[in-house]
Order: C-alpha cells, then structure tokens, then sequence
C-alpha cells in the first residue's frame, strides 16, 4: 500500500502486537473489504431523517476504496451529533471532549505515520469551542482528514444558532434574532492556510465519495465541509444546493483544469469582471474565453478564497467540490519515522549514558 | 556557608549561581541550591523589582535545603543590596560592586542616603569591589569587545571573585566559557578575561583577607552529578520510555517554570523523545491523550493555570482508562500569582479538581533528584492501571540543584506496557474487560481484530458499550474508585531514631529537606526527640498512615498552602493533626521547621 497516496505511511516498523502473522501472511486470502466491515453493531441514534445518515453510509461504502484494513484507521470525533460517529465506524475510535479531536487525533497521527486517521466534527465543536485545535492542524498541516458537518445550528443542545448560523438568525437562545457574524468554514481553512479544502453535500453520493478521494489521497491535512441538514432544529438550510430541482441551477462544481460553470446546460459560469473581481455571468453573454479555469493547486490562495466567497451563504449560486490542494511538507512524518528506527535500538546502555552525560565526579 | 548572588535580572546572576554550583559540586562538597528571579524578563533596571538572586547552601555535611540566613552576599547594585541585606547573617560578609552604586541607582533602589557611607552596613564586613570598572579594563584590546559589552562580563568577573574566595577550580568554569561562546570568539574572551580577572583580584587584592575552605562532604561512594529538579524530571521520563519500550510523547505549552522541561526534552531526540509545542495548554493534553491511545507514553506538564485548563481532558483520561501522566510543576497562586515563586497548593486541586468522580493517583517527589524516580513511578502507575496520575513538583524542586548520586539503571523498575495482542472473550474483544488489578486491556490501532470505541461517555462494563443505566453508573463510579485505591503504594516510613518521640512531622513535597534538616539540628543540640515521615504518594495513600498517624501524641504537618494535607489526614483518619502553614512563595526553610517543633516539645 506505500506509495498509494492515500496520505499514511505503512511497513515501517510500526507493527503492532500480533500485527505480523496477519499482515505478512493472511492479507492475501481476505476477501476485498466492503461497506459492512467498516459499520459496527452500535444502533445508529440520530434523529429519522437526519443527513448525517447520509453521510455514514457515504463514508461507510468509501472506506473500502482506500484499501487500509480497518485495523489501521482510527476516526476520532468531539462533542455534538456529529460526534456519535464514531460509534457507527467499526474501525478505532476516540469520542473526545467538546472541540478538541484535532488535538487528540494530532496526538495519534504525529506518533503513527502507519495509521489513516479521520476526524469528524460539527460546526460548534469545530469552529466555536474548538476553533484554535482546528486552525492550529491545519496550518501545522497534520496528517488528518477533517469532515466537518455543517448544519448552522446547534442540534445536541436543541437548537441554538452557530458560529455559521446567518445574522439575524432566530433561535431559542437568539429571540430576537442572531447579531453574530457567521464563519465561512472553507475561507477560515483557507486562511488557515490548509493545503487541501473542499466542500460537498449532505445527500449527493457521488460527489462526496469524489471528493472523500480526493481528500483521502491528498498528503497532509485534508479539510472538507459538508452541508448537512438538521430537519429537527434547522430543515431545508441548504435547500438551494441540496433540494431536486434548486441543486441543478445553484451547484457550481470546481474541477481543477476546468472552466467554473454551472446550470443546467452549463450556460452559466464565473468569470473575472470589472474592478478584477469574480463575477456570476451568461455564458452567452460573457464568452467562453472570459471564463474562468479554476486551479486547484496554485500555492498561493487567493483565487481559492475569492472562490469561496463567490456565495456569502450557500442561498444561491455556490461552489462545492476541491477549492484547493497543494503540497507542503506532512507534520511530523520524518521525525516519527526517525524515532522509530531510534527507539529500536536503544536500552540502559543508552540510559546510563545520558545519566552520566555533563560533569560527573567519584567518590570513593 | 550560604552564598547569595544577587543583582539586576540582565545582570546574569543565575549563570553565575549555577556556574558556582557546578564547580562546587566538582570538588565534592553537598549543596542545595534557591534561584529566586522576577516574572519580569527584564523588569526596570536598578529597581527592587528588577532584582535577580541566586542562594547556594554548601558545607561538607549533607545539606537538604538552599540555607535559611546567607553567610555572603554578593550585589551588583543597592536595589540588590536593599532587597537581599536583611536576609544576611549578622556579621556576614557583603561583596559589593561599587560602581554599581551611583546616586541614580541609589534613588531608584529607594535609598535615601548611600549605604556605602551611613550606618547601614555597620557589623557586616564590606568588600567594595569596583567590578565594573576592572572589567572593562581587563577585556580592553580584545577585539571586537566594545565597553558596553565588557561591562556585561562584570557577573564571570564576580563568578571569578568568589571561585578564588572558596578555592573553587576555574578549569570547569573556563571549560564551560569557552565551549559556550565558541562561535563568539569576542565574547568568549571577554568572558574569560573577566572571570580571571576576578580570581586574580581576590588573589592579590588585600581588600580580602580570608579565604574559606569548606572540606568535601562525606558520601557514599559511587558517581555524582549535580542536578536540579526539572533535568533529574526530563530524565526520569526517559528512563520511563526506554525501561517500558514505549515512545515518549511530550506535548506542553510554554508557562513558567514547566517550560524548562520541555527546553529539557526537546534535545533528546537521539533518545527517541518527540516534543510538541502545542497551540495551548488544552491540546497539549488532548495530544498526550491521543498518543497514549496510539500505544505511546503520553506525558504533558503544566504550571497551576495551566492545570485548570487541562482538567476536563484529564477527566476524559479517567473515564478512557488510558495511561497519562500530567506534571504539575507547583507556583504561587491563585491565576497568575506568582510565576517564578514557589508553593504547592495545588494539592486538592490535583486529587478532586475535576466535576464528577475522577480519582487518580497523585505522586510529589520530595526532593531535586527524587524527581527522577517519581517521574519513573509516576509512568510506572499509570501504564500498570491505564490511568492518568498527577506528578506534583514545584518551583522550588524544579530550579533546585544538589548532588545525586547516580542510580544503578538496571535496578530501575521494569514497565510492562501489556498491549492487548488478541480477543479476550472467546472470539471478541472487551475493551473494558478488567484484570486482577481492575485495569482494562490497551489495545493499540493497527492491532488486528481489537478495533474498539472509547469516550467520555460513561460506558458498560466489561464491552465498553455506551450505557446509561443507573445500576452500571453507580457500579463503573465505585470501580474506578476501587481500582485507583488498588494502587500498590509501599508503606509510610517512619524515622525515629530514639523510638521515644511524641511528635511525628509528616510532610510531603519539597518540604522533605527542610523537615529533616530541622529533626536533625533539635536532635543534635536540643536533644529534642521528634519522629519524622514523608508522604510520597498522596493518592492512594499507603495503607499505614492512619496507624502511623495514631502512635504519635502529637502530629505536625509543615506545608506550603493552607493545610491541604491536614484536611485529607483528618477526613480520612479522625486524627487532630496540626498544620503549619507557609504561603509567601519561599520554601519552608529548616529555621521554619525547627520553631514549630521547640513550640511543641516544651522548650
């Protein structure tokens, strides 16, 4: 599996009790994994219609596709709905306190280069309580895949407004309407310099196994928002990309190397106007040379950022898919292999070196 | 003899201190030694604020604390001389660095008219030295040595002095100079010319008409080193990781004093040490956690605010059943208080500040070089009983330094991390299916076929299921209090040479030194019989205490907080033990000690 992209690092040591016999010489004869060996036998408990059953199963038929046993995949997930899902993952799971996953999984990602691990979250645990462990792993660029379920609303808690709640947003703790500013999840990656920040939806299968992909073979910390639906506390959020018959019209997909248009016929798109800034156009009005050709990989994000604030709220017109995936050195991954091999070789000997290291006297 | 070095914070006292330390420990003699310095990096020169000291206790019998009255004392400038004068024995002896005293200085030190010229410094002897000047002097020529930089030499120039004034060797301090600034050359040798420089003025200056010879204390044999609290730390947590064969993971955030730690560990990855400086003190401890459930040794350390913000994550440690060690290196509080000074109340806060029930172990090393087996233990608990354990030390014990006679690394104890390897229920795996000892098994990812969940939610025994059933809470809640109470800690002992005392002083912490310096000075000219003991273990507590507690008429508990053990003891034992209680952000000194013990024997 080395050399896979898959953003782990494998056979290097990192074995663990009883690893050997299995891996060396029962790989072989297994069966190809599928969506069952990856959901354990825990009762999913989210509210009937919740989207986060769709992102399960999403990410439950994905997982097979990555090729890594799920004896190697840790999920790692904080506080709120979104943190029961790692219950429904029957790989290794950590559900940690509220906001802080990217901190635990930075603890088992840095010391286990061998391991795939995921974090799951929401928009509270995410981008209010655990803002700074989210910026924090993605500038340091940790070797994690970040899902954050964006819903707008705190569910667990019944139904407050979020940090990506709209203003004016009436809740049962805003009577009067929210005077927060809300985050843009992707721009805050990307201001957080992440070097790879997508987005998808909820219901639509296909294009977040794309995107799981592409996050998935992306080396270094992967963010992905994901719209949500809450339909207990805040139903039809994301209607205007998410509901047959709205999504056609309003979904603009970006494809690295491609012209960013969007409808039905694909007779709109995004083009550069006056004053340089991006713009919603007619196709026919525009030209297609005026067109814009997304890229994804350019180091510097501004065209990335402006993509992302193509749609204040996802309303209208509003871009998903991979707003940006560049290289830059994975945290922690030659320092861990480093030690590894140093670990190996070390005993008292190495020990009462140290102790007698610097000025030592006898007394006899 | 208790030599104190002190000056402004820029000064470099503390190298000086330490150089001295170092080179006195070289020749053999026992010593304990006090940094005292501001929050303040560089607090406004001259000013009492401003002022940097540096206190080491050195005689040829065994010393156990930094001294309480300085017999010499050494001030670059009155606002050191000020703040440290009245600390000096009487008929002590002042060193002074006489260009220091300008009449600028003088006002901002406060004083009204020049100490040099009054009454002030009537009964001590008085070694005018004009430190600066003679410094600059001696590095002029050198190239690329400007006078301004000389100047700043004036504390080898002193280091220099006092070497020469207690027959200390130069060879390791220039040894150390010049390996220091080896990339410097000009500093290096202004350095070196000032350090000389003031070992040949106490030489032929007949401003100083005695030199002290302190002989070489008695030891047992075998090799030493000088240590201080925060190294003997670092190292113990290395001896943990190589004796248990588990990669050390270290994340902290920087905080006084527990910074050093991680400055100590962040050198060793040679020794397989991988260090993080995490964003805050949250995830610090949320990454030692996260390396833990990854099959390393997950340590993080902390000063008192910084355990506030850690205790939810510690907490989450409790209900995970993973082994985490969490050092506390003890400040003077509450919020910020006091950063650079000493105390250690922040016992109750490590054994029940946490909502909800969530024991743990608590461990305190009692002396510098005890923070190495402490550390050892501290591992040792927490990944025998899959638990997260406390390590108090504090700032006393972590700038201290004393000679340490260096262990037997085979003697040290064997950690067996038991790694789950297989299924422990006929074909499946229980996570939270216990042993003997009430540990439930580790089981790393990437272990085939042990794939498992664990949180913060409370779970069902034995499959680690989430469970809100009132029979299985009230049942895990008495288990994990059951199971830290299973701890083995070895018994009390207790030291009562006459076997005749009615007074027992039990202490734990870094007031171990000052405890038995006291017990052996009222027993040697007092005659006075007194018992003493040292709690290692403040959780579980080992299980003779209260018999312990009970043979003595009276029982005397010195602590640096407002009685916090004397509470637990009293909860715990129904015995009316007696606190003395000392919160100035001073250790407990030995003279501290001594009085309580007179007032309660009749003397």
């Amino acid at each position: 599996m080395s050399g896979n992209g898959n953003g782990h690092v494998d056979g290097l040591g990192f074995g663990q009790p009883g690893e050997e016999a299995v891996s060396e010489t029962a790989v072989p004869a297994v069966a190809p994994l599928t969506k069952a060996d990856f959901s354990s036998d825990q009762e999913t408990r989210w509210c009937p219609g919740c989207g986060d059953y769709a992102i399960l199963a999403s990410v439950q038929s994905f997982m097979p596709e990555l090729g890594i046993p799920p004896d190697r995949i840790v999920f790692v997930t904080g506080i709120g709905c979104a943190g029961r899902f790692v219950y429904y993952m029957d790989t290794y799971g950590m559900h940690g306190i509220h906001g802080r996953a990217p901190a635990l999984a930075t603890g088992v990602a840095t010391s286990r280069p061998d391991l795939s691990v995921w974090v799951v979250s929401g928009d509270g645990d995410a981008l209010s309580i655990g803002g700074n462990h989210l910026i924090h792993a993605l500038r340091r660029n940790v070797p994690l895949k970040i899902l954050l379920f964006n819903n707008q609303i705190y569910g667990l808690t019944k139904g407050q407004y979020s940090p990506t709640s709209e203003e004016g947003k009436v809740t049962k703790s805003t009577p009067f309407g929210s005077q927060d500013h809300p985050f843009n999840p992707v721009s805050l990656a990307l201001g957080a310099e992440a070097t790879f920040v997508a987005r998808t939806v909820d219901t639509d299968k296909a294009h977040m196994a794309e995107t799981l992909r592409a996050a998935a073979a992306h080396r270094g910390a992967a963010f992905v928002e994901i719209y949500q639906n809450c339909n207990v506390f805040n139903d039809g959020a994301f209607d205007a990309v998410r509901a047959k018959g709205r999504r056609e019209l309003n979904q603009i997909r970006l494809e690295h190397g491609k012209q960013v248009r969007f409808g039905p016929e694909g007779e709109r798109g995004v083009a550069r106007g006056e004053g340089g800034r991006l713009e919603l156009v007619d196709v026919a009005e525009a030209g297609e040379d005026a067109l814009l050709v997304h890229d994804a990989h350019r180091l510097e994000p501004s065209l990335a950022f402006e993509l992302s604030h193509l749609a204040a709220r996802p309303t209208g017109p509003t871009p998903i898919g991979v707003f940006r995936d560049v290289q830059r050195p994975v945290y922690g991954e030659e320092l861990a292999l480093e030690l590894e091999e140093t670990r190996a070789s070390l005993g008292t000997e190495e020990l009462d070196r140290l102790l007698h290291s610097g000025e030592t006297w006898t007394v006899s | 003899m208790v030599v104190r070095f002190a000056g402004d914070s820029g000064d470099g006292m503390q190298l000086t201190g330490s150089r001295f330390t170092d080179a006195t420990a070289m020749v053999g003699n026992d010593l304990a030694t006090l940094p005292d310095f501001p929050a303040e990096i560089r607090a406004p020169a001259g000013t009492p604020h401003g002022v940097s000291a540096f206190q080491i206790h050195f005689a040829s019998r065994d010393i156990l604390t930094p001294g309480d009255h300085p017999n010499v004392l050494v001030a670059m400038n009155p606002a050191a001389l000020i703040t440290n004068l009245g600390t000096v024995e009487k008929g002590g002896t002042v060193i002074l660095n006489e260009d220091g005293f300008t009449q600028h200085n003088l006002r901002k030190a406060g004083y009204d008219s020049d100490p040099l010229e009054d009454d002030t410094l009537d009964g001590y002897q008085v070694f005018r030295v004009p430190m600066t000047t003679m410094t600059v002097r001696a590095t002029e020529g050198i190239e690329g040595v400007t006078s301004r930089d000389a100047a700043r030499s004036k504390n080898l120039f002193a280091l220099g002095l006092v070497s020469f004034m207690y027959g200390r060797p130069t060879e390791p301090s220039i040894a150390w100079i010049e390996k220091k600034f080896d990339d410097r050359p000009a500093v290096r040798d202004a350095n070196l010319a000032a350090f000389r420089a003031g070992y040949n003025f106490g030489e032929t200056a007949e401003l100083i008409a005695v030199t002290y010879e302190v002989e070489p204390a008695p030891a047992p044999p075998g090799t030493y080193r000088n240590v201080n609290g925060t190294q003997a730390l670092a190292f113990g947590l290395i001896a943990a990781g190589i004796k248990s064969g588990l990669g050390l993971f270290y994340a902290s955030y920087p905080i006084t004093p527990a910074s050093e730690v991680l400055h100590a560990l962040s050198r060793y990855r040679r020794l397989g040490v991988r260090t993080i400086q995490a964003e805050d003190e949250i995830a610090a401890v949320n990454m030692a956690l996260g390396a833990a459930f990854a099959g390393q040794l997950g340590v993080t350390a902390t000063s008192g605010p910084g355990m506030d913000l850690k205790s939810e994550t510690i907490g989450l440690a409790v209900a995970m059943e993973l082994p985490l060690v969490v050092i506390d290196v003890q400040r003077a509080g509450p919020s910020t208080g006091m950063p650079t000074k000493t105390e250690a109340a922040d016992l109750l806060a490590a054994l029940y500040g946490r909502h909800g029930e969530s024991p743990l172990p608590v461990v305190a090393p009692s002396t510098p070089s005890d923070c190495f087996h402490a550390a050892i233990e501290a591992a040792r608990i927490a990944v025998h009983h899959r638990t997260p354990v406390i390590l108090l030390s504090d700032t006393f014990l972590a700038n201290s330094s004393e000679p340490w006679l260096l262990p037997d690394v085979s003697t040290l104890p064997d950690i067996d991390p038991g790694f789950a390897t297989g299924p422990n229920q006929d074909d499946a795996f229980l996570p939270y299916l216990r042993d003997d000892s009430l540990a439930r098994p580790w089981a790393v990812p990437g272990t085939p076929g042990l794939r498992h969940r664990i949180g913060g939610l409370e779970k069902e025994d034995g499959t680690g299921n989430i469970s809100y059933q009132p029979e299985n809470h009230d049942h895990m809640t008495r288990l994990r209090a059951e199971r830290i109470a299973r701890v083995e800690v070895p018994a009390l002992e207790v030291d009562d040479p006459e076997g005749d005392a009615q007074l027992l002083v039990l202490g734990w912490g870094s007031s171990y030194g000052a405890i038995q310096g006291a017990a052996r000075r009222v027993r040697r000219e007092q005659g006075v019989s007194v018992a003493t003991a040292h709690l290692r273990h403040l959780n579980p507590l080992p299980a003779n205490v209260g018999e312990v507690l009970r043979s003595y008429e009276r029982v005397l508990v010195p602590e640096m907080n407002m009685g916090q053990l004397v509470r637990i003891l009293r909860a715990e034992y129904l015995v009316d033990c007696e606190s003395f209680t000392k919160v100035d952000g001073l250790p407990i000194f030995t003279r501290d000690v001594i009085a309580e013990i007179l007032a309660r024997v009749g003397e």
